[in-house]
């Protein structure tokens, strides 16, 4: 009986990918371990292995194709004796896989396409162009373009050199500045961020790459005690001019201590500043602006974002300010507030509400410490209603903190109890169907905006 | 801890002792001072004297050159001494006053300086080791022939990122010289009832980094295996351990009842190893120095002494503003 071979999932977050290269042709009898393709993921190339004993009947999908879909049916195997005209089998169709991330980009607004729209948009200047570029290279492109600028930045982390990031994010910095700059570390969070915090008292510009932000609660103490409060408690004298960044927030599937957002966490730290970047432009200018601050700087990344195209303006040296919101969509019904990969809740519960009349303006907090108190407020005043939008637990969530503000400052243009959707106050599940419902959802936020406007 | 080996005079001067002698007497009276005000209500918080430590911290300070940095624990006082602060700014943070090195909001255990590379200062025990690899790691980076200093005590040589710092130091070549000042008790609890090998400066061993046993109560074998172990980092042969046998005579902060040891093992010390005497001895004996002479010092230090805490008196507290300043550069 043939037997499909599909396009594997070769890591949490891959969707689809790039059939590299076949290293069997057809006719070729493989067995179990036989390395059958070279299948470029988001996150490497890898060899792929059959599982199977047979003959390579049909190549399905020919090399160099990009986009192959996770388990669409790239080959046929044909056990001893079956040749190729036998019948395929049915192909199942190719499962969906549902992850709850799953937007095609161009469904997003183009990020910097309209300035004139965005009041808090950094000024792009009339007739700059725009290429599309996925978070990964848009933050690849801030540390590269600021390590050609000063000597003093380096780039420190596991698996940053050689295996080209964990995430790809250095994918050829080590070829470019050379081990010394570009620094791989072994498995010690806690030593080497400390390290690096002593060397940037020293004077130098360390960008620290955890490999996700669940194994910076083992240096936690070198970012809070060491980095955020040296420069108070030496009385002025000696700063600590670092970025700490790395995915933060939950992927796919790879559970509970895998999978949690910070952003509440450092949100609290006098002395850290705190990004947390959307769209590839962001990542990009928020994280060139980063390595320049003279401050502990922590960049929130999301692995799901990281294969996002966007539209990143072709500006020499384009940073983005830090502590500055941006109103991604204009409206007039409710303020929704978000950051990170919460926008994308945000935004496409806006598409639906507007299908339905209800014109949201969207905010993309973008910095949660300095938050951009103002543009927030400005528009709740608009619309007098609030909905915030974020992935960490709901206890003390950076949603809670934007209420009691609200209610603080703007209280008598409220005209409904400003509503929090945030993750489930559970550790994160693994199983599917229990993660979906554990993080906050499209339908959620739609549920939410309804309650606030009495829809 | 042995009886003091007959002391090398070789590698000293007359010079160089009464300037020993000089320095290690300013920290005895100044941390003195300090139990004396802290007694009075004017230094609050915790308060962590050096008394007996200071051969370490002097006997080192003479083997380093401009622009080598040093970074220790909360018992920090004799260090930011040691390498030239000013007393009367330190006695004034002690204080909590304008005029103290961090202008009062660092106190005690959180003092820094960026004119004399003293990286203070550090309340969390053990962090100021992987803080002073990171110092190192400037040097090498930078690729010049600069030397850190790491100091810690026997309490923070267990603690997990010692070891992980150990680990990248040697493996980067990093040039810092990790001084363990083994004094003997981890705040409350003595080195046999935590530590499970007597030898902390053995665990380098494990890294590949050369460690030794020093006579910290004696400055001149101090400031020899320092001369050794700067050499070692600066040729750049990556780091090296220095495991000083001290102790400390007061008790761990000023609120320690000491009943972890007995009077009588403290005053053994006192009288038979005690690093000033030693140098004191070594002056008279070799006729360098009068009885006279040595009390002309005293009064001297005494002097600078009262001097630095009628300054921090004196300061006045931090304005009201200072609250929110220096949160971000």
């Amino acid at each position: 009986m043939a037997i499909n071979i599909l396009m594997p999932a070769l890591s949490p977050t891959m969707e689809e990918g790039t059939l590299a290269k076949w290293l069997v042709k057809e006719g070729d009898t493989v067995s179990s371990g036989d390395i059958m393709a070279e299948i470029e993921t988001d996150k490497a190339t890898m060899e792929f292995e059959a599982t199977d004993e047979g003959v390579v009947g049909k190549i399905l999908v020919a090399e160099g194709t990009e986009g192959v879909k996770v388990n669409a049916p790239i080959a046929v195997l044909l056990e001893d004796g079956e040749d190729a005209t036998a019948p395929a089998p049915a192909v199942a169709p190719a499962q969906e896989i549902e992850a709850p991330t799953a937007v095609a980009s161009t469904t997003a607004p183009a990020s910097v396409a309209t300035p004139d729209n965005r009041p808090t948009m950094e000024e792009i200047p009339a007739g700059t162009t725009f290429k599309t570029q996925t978070v990964r290279e848009a933050l690849r492109d801030a540390m590269s373009e600021e390590m050609r600028t000063t000597d003093e930045v380096y780039l420190m982390g596991e698996e940053v050199a050689e295996y080209q990031g964990a995430y790809k994010i250095s994918q050829g910095m080590l070829d470019e500045f050379g081990p010394k700059r570009v620094i791989d570390t072994p498995i010690t969070e806690h030593g080497f961020t400390g390290i690096a915090v002593g060397s940037a008292f020293a004077g130098l510009k360390p960008i620290v790459e955890f490999m996700t932000f669940n194994f910076a609660m083992q240096a936690i103490d070198h970012i809070i005690n060491s980095a955020a409060k040296t420069l108070y408690m030496s009385g002025g004298q000696m700063g600590c001019s670092i970025v700490f960044r790395g995915a933060n927030g939950a992927a796919a599937r790879v559970g509970a201590q895998h999978s949690q957002d910070y952003a509440a966490w450092y949100a609290q730290i006098p002395g850290l500043k705190v990004v947390q970047p959307y769209s590839a432009a962001d990542a990009k200018g928020l994280l060139k602006s980063a390595i320049r601050d003279p401050n502990p700087v922590l960049v929130l990344e999301n692995e799901i974002l990281y294969g996002r195209s966007f539209e990143v303006p072709e500006i020499d040296d384009f940073t983005v300010p830090i502590g500055r919101a941006r109103i991604w969509r204009q409206g007039t019904d409710v303020t929704i507030v978000s950051f990170g990969i919460g926008m994308q809740y945000a935004l496409e519960a806006a598409d639906e509400l507007a299908k339905e009349g209800i014109e949201a303006e969207v905010i993309d907090l973008r910095s949660i410490r300095p938050i951009d108190y103002e543009t927030i407020l400005t528009s709740v005043r608009k619309t007098n209603r609030c909905v915030t939008v974020e992935e960490g637990f709901p206890v003390c969530s950076i949603g809670n903190h934007l209420s009691a503000k609200i209610m603080t400052e703007a209280f008598d243009y409220l005209d409904a109890p400003v509503i929090n959707c945030t993750g489930k106050d559970v550790p994160m599940p693994y199983a599917a169907n229990l993660e979906k419902l554990a993080l906050v959802t499209t339908k959620e936020v739609i549920d939410a905006v309804k309650s606030v406007t009495y829809r | 801890m042995a009886a003091r080996k007959p002391a090398k005079k070789s590698n000293t001067s007359k010079e160089e002792l009464l300037a020993f002698y000089r320095e290690m007497l300013l920290i005895r009276r100044f941390e003195e001072k300090a139990g004396q005000l802290y007694g009075m209500g004017l230094i609050g918080g915790f308060c962590h004297l050096y008394i007996g430590q200071e051969a370490v911290v002097v006997g080192l300070e003479a083997t380093t050159k401009e622009g080598d940095q040093r970074i220790t624990s909360y018992r920090d006082h004799g260090h930011m001494l040691a390498c030239g602060m000013d007393p009367k700014g330190v006695m004034a943070e002690l204080t909590g006053r304008i005029d103290g090195y961090s202008k009062g909001k660092g106190g005690s255990m959180h003092m820094f300086s960026a004119e004399k590379n003293f990286f203070g200062g550090h309340g969390i025990v053990g962090a100021q080791v992987p803080l002073g690899a990171g110092l190192g790691f400037a040097n090498w980076y930078r690729g010049n022939d600069n030397v850190s200093f790491a100091y810690f005590g026997d309490g923070s040589a267990n603690q997990g990122q010692v070891y992980e710092t150990f680990n990248m130091a040697s493996l980067w070549g990093l040039p810092v010289v990790f001084v363990i000042e083994n004094n003997q008790y981890a705040m409350g609890t003595a080195m046999k009832r935590s530590t499970s090998s007597p030898d902390i400066y053995t665990r380098g061993q494990a890294f590949g980094i050369p460690g030794e046993a020093v006579d910290g109560m004696d400055v001149l074998a101090v400031k020899e295996a320092g001369e050794k172990a700067v050499a070692h980092c600066r040729a750049g042969k990556g780091p090296y351990i220095l495991e000083m046998k001290t102790y400390r005579y007061r008790g761990h902060s000023m609120s320690d009842p000491a009943k972890y040891r007995t009077r009588e093992e403290v005053q053994k010390v006192r009288e038979e190893k005690d690093p000033i005497d030693h140098v004191r001895d070594l002056l008279v004996q070799g006729k360098h120095a009068t009885e006279d002479d040595l009390k002309a010092i005293d009064k001297e230090i005494k002097a600078t002494v009262n001097e630095s805490a009628q300054f921090a008196q004196a300061s006045p507290e931090p304005d009201l503003s200072e609250l929110w300043t220096d949160i971000y550069a």
